[in-house]
This record gives structure tokens, sequence and C-alpha cells, in this order.
């Protein structure tokens, strides 16, 4: 283990503007689903500093999920890949990023989704990959379609993957969706919306990659990620 | 230098990630006092939260083959129920000790980001001393935190997301 996994320095605060609020009026579902009192500040300790590690040959990796459920997924087939840092432009080397998403009709293979869209058999939708010493991470999948959803009238969440990741510490968790660029679904979708500043906003959209980009097979999209840095934050200037 | 990625709700469909296995944080061998962590979650609305993604680490005990994290998914009542090894003591900031403690947290669909909070168990002396619990001026709210032990080897703490209609008070959200 590298000292860099042993560091018990506190992460920063978020910077702000760049986190959505969990009080969003215009989804809905957040309505009686947000603390209606302030948040009490917590001081990170040795429980929040370090954190969970997974070891891949416990948690097994899952790198096509086009190809997951034998056969091939129906869809158009991509490659994302992209990189895992700091705030101080650090690697986060070895961490575990879990992944899921509807598939290409814009329908989760999940009992709740009765959205009338066909499931693919060939297709589940859940992968699972660590980054390597320099933070990298790549798998292999098919461009999820956009779907309907109750929120409000006419409403259609944007061709979106979502993804879990940990990152050194307890207080580096973060649950995210990644979008595709040129979806006029998000200008009017509130989850994309909720970010309050647009650059951190944008940040959520990958990037169409021709260098990943395999001939005779994929599109590549890069999507780099962000965990929380420690310490405090350096002085500007 | 960038800053941090925003966070996203986890959504509905996150079961597609789900191994039940990993609520139980002793699947692996490890070796201590097993207690089961159980509650029940609920809304402003004091609905049940059925589709809820609910989080546990704790750095204490260190033994072998123990994750320390664990994941369980509420069912359609509400409930979520973990299986691990009781916490001891941990060391905290400059002099202080901290109770023993579970560090949680709650995604979900309308949750725009992780929800964090902390499972403390009753009975404990250094429950008096813990500064996060000494830091909460309300009993109530204090108490919204602290685990009740039902029957012996069960802790029971259930989760409030928003205080409102009848029922218990709102649980105390950590900013972390
Ligand atoms: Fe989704």
């Amino acid at each position: 283990m590298s000292t860099a996994d042993r560091d018990t320095t506190p992460f920063r605060p978020y910077a702000p503007g760049t986190q959505p609020p969990n009080d969003a009026p215009s989804y809905r579902s957040t309505g009686k689903r947000h603390p209606g009192a302030a948040l009490v500040a917590l001081p990170h300790t040795v429980t929040e500093r370090q954190g969970p590690r997974f070891d891949p040959r416990r948690f097994p990796p899952l790198l096509d999920l086009s190809t997951a459920c034998g056969g091939k997924a129906l869809g158009e087939r991509i490659i994302v890949s992209g990189r895992v840092t700091d705030e101080d432009g650090r690697a986060v080397a070895r961490t575990m990023i879990e992944i899921w998403q509807a598939n290409a009709s814009g329908r989760y293979d999940h009992p709740g989704d009765q959205h009338d869209a066909p499931l693919d058999p060939a297709f589940h939708g859940a992968g699972r990959v660590f980054t390597d010493d320099e933070g990298w991470y790549q798998f292999t999948t098919i461009k999820p379609g956009s779907y309907p959803w109750r929120n409000h009238h006419n409403a259609w969440r944007p061709n979106h993957i979502h993804y879990s990741y940990f990152g050194p510490g307890f207080a580096t968790r973060l649950i995210t969706q990644m979008y595709f660029p040129g979806d006029p679904l998000l200008e009017l979708d509130p989850i994309f919306l909720s970010i309050p500043d647009r650059t951190a906003r944008e940040r959520l959209i990958a990037r169409f990659d021709l260098e990943t980009t395999a001939p005779e097979w994929a599109l590549g999209y890069r999507f780099d990620v962000v965990l929380r840095g420690r310490g405090a934050t350096p002085m500007e200037g | 230098m960038a800053a941090a990625t925003a966070s996203q709700t986890i959504g509905p469909y996150w079961h597609l990630l789900e191994d039940k296995s990993w609520a139980d944080l002793t699947r692996f061998g490890a070796v201590g006092e097993r207690i089961v962590v159980e509650g029940r979650m609920r809304d402003g609305d004091d609905a049940p939260v059925t589709d809820a993604c609910v989080e546990i680490w704790q750095t204490s005990p260190e033994a072998e083959d123990f994750p320390g994290f664990g994941r369980c998914a509420t069912d359609a009542e509400g409930w979520f129920r973990f299986t691990t090894l009781k916490p001891g003591p941990v060391g905290g900031n400059g002099n202080a000790l901290q109770a023993p403690h579970l560090a949680l947290t709650i995604f979900a669909r309308g949750i725009m980001i992780g929800l964090r909070s902390r499972i403390y168990f009753a009975g404990e002396a250094l429950n008096a001393t813990d500064p996060l619990l000494c830091a909460i001026e309300d009993a109530e709210r204090r108490a919204s935190l602290i685990a009740e032990a039902t029957v012996p080897g069960v802790w029971r703490r259930d989760i409030r997301l928003q205080g409102g209609v009848a029922g218990a008070p709102e649980t105390v959200f950590l900013d972390l």
C-alpha cells in the first residue's frame, strides 16, 4: 500500500456552486427527500479520511458490457475511457469504478423500469473497472438510449451512463452521471441543470475522442473525473 | 486546478449493481463480535423509502478479512439490514477519542448528493464525550444518531430524511 493510501490530511470542502443542492424543486423527487435542517459540520476524522479498498480478486472487473451476457448487445458500440485525478491533478490509482446504464432502446434491465421499450437479452448494463497506476480506466459498452420519466409533462432523460467512484477516503465517495455531447435534452433536464455552475455542469459531458475510436469497431468517448483533494486550497497567484 | 466533479442522483435503477452479499461485512470470514444493524427509512410524508442505497463504513475493528464497507438496498417497507462487527473506540482529532460508530451514506432517487450521517450505539460510555455528539445540543436530534438494542446483538436506527408530519424527528445529516 502506498503512502498516499494512509494519508491522514482532511479533504477540501467542495468549491462553491459545483455541487447540486439536495432541495432542487424542478426535480420533483427531491421534495420529500431533502433534509430541512442545516447539515452539521463534521471536521474529518480518521473515519472520513480513510476509505474502503477493493481487491480486484474479490471484486472482479467487468470491462465489456456489450458482450457480458454472451452474444452481442444491440446498439452503437462505444469505448469510454478517461482519467481519475484529485483536485491537485494527482492520479487516483487503483480505485474501483462501478457503471450502470439503460440499453440502446432506453430501457433498464430492472423490474422497476416499465418504459415500453424492448429489453435486450444480450445486455444487462452493469460493469466494474479499476483505474491503473496513473488513474486511467477504459471499458466498452453500447450507447444508452434516452428514456421518458414522469417528472413533468413530456420529460425525457438525456442519454447517460451512471458512475460510482470511491477514491482514497470515505469523504471522496462520488455518484454521478456522464452525458453525451450535442444532446438537445441536456438543456431541458432538471437533474443536469441542478448543478449551479455551468462549467461544473458541462464537465459531466464526455467528449468524442478520435484517438480512442477503434477503426471499423467503435466510437471513443473520453470522460475525466476529479475527486476531492487533500488539504487547504492552494493560494491563488 | 479543476474542482471536484459534480454529484448526480443515483436514480431508481442502481440495483443493477447490487450484490446482496455486500450487506454482510463478515462474509469473508472476519472474526469478532457479530451484530446486526437495521432500521427503517422514511421520507417527509412518513412514507417508507423503498429504493435507497445505504452504505456503511467503519475503520474499527481492524480484523483480518473485514472489508469495513457494506451496501444494502432498502426493501419494500423501507428496511435496511447489515451484519457486521461491533466497532470499538476510534481515535479523534487532537486528544479526542470518538465513541464507537459507523459512518453512513444514503443515496437515492431524489437525493442529489449523498446524505452523510453516523450510527452510534446506546450505552457506550464514550458517547458522553464524543466530539460530534457533544456538538449537537438538541437531545432529540442527538438521539437520532444513536442505535438502540432491540434484542441482544441487534441494533436499530431508523432514518428520517425530512422532518414534518407526525413521527420521529429528522435525522442529523453531516456536512463532510
Ligand atoms: Fe438513468
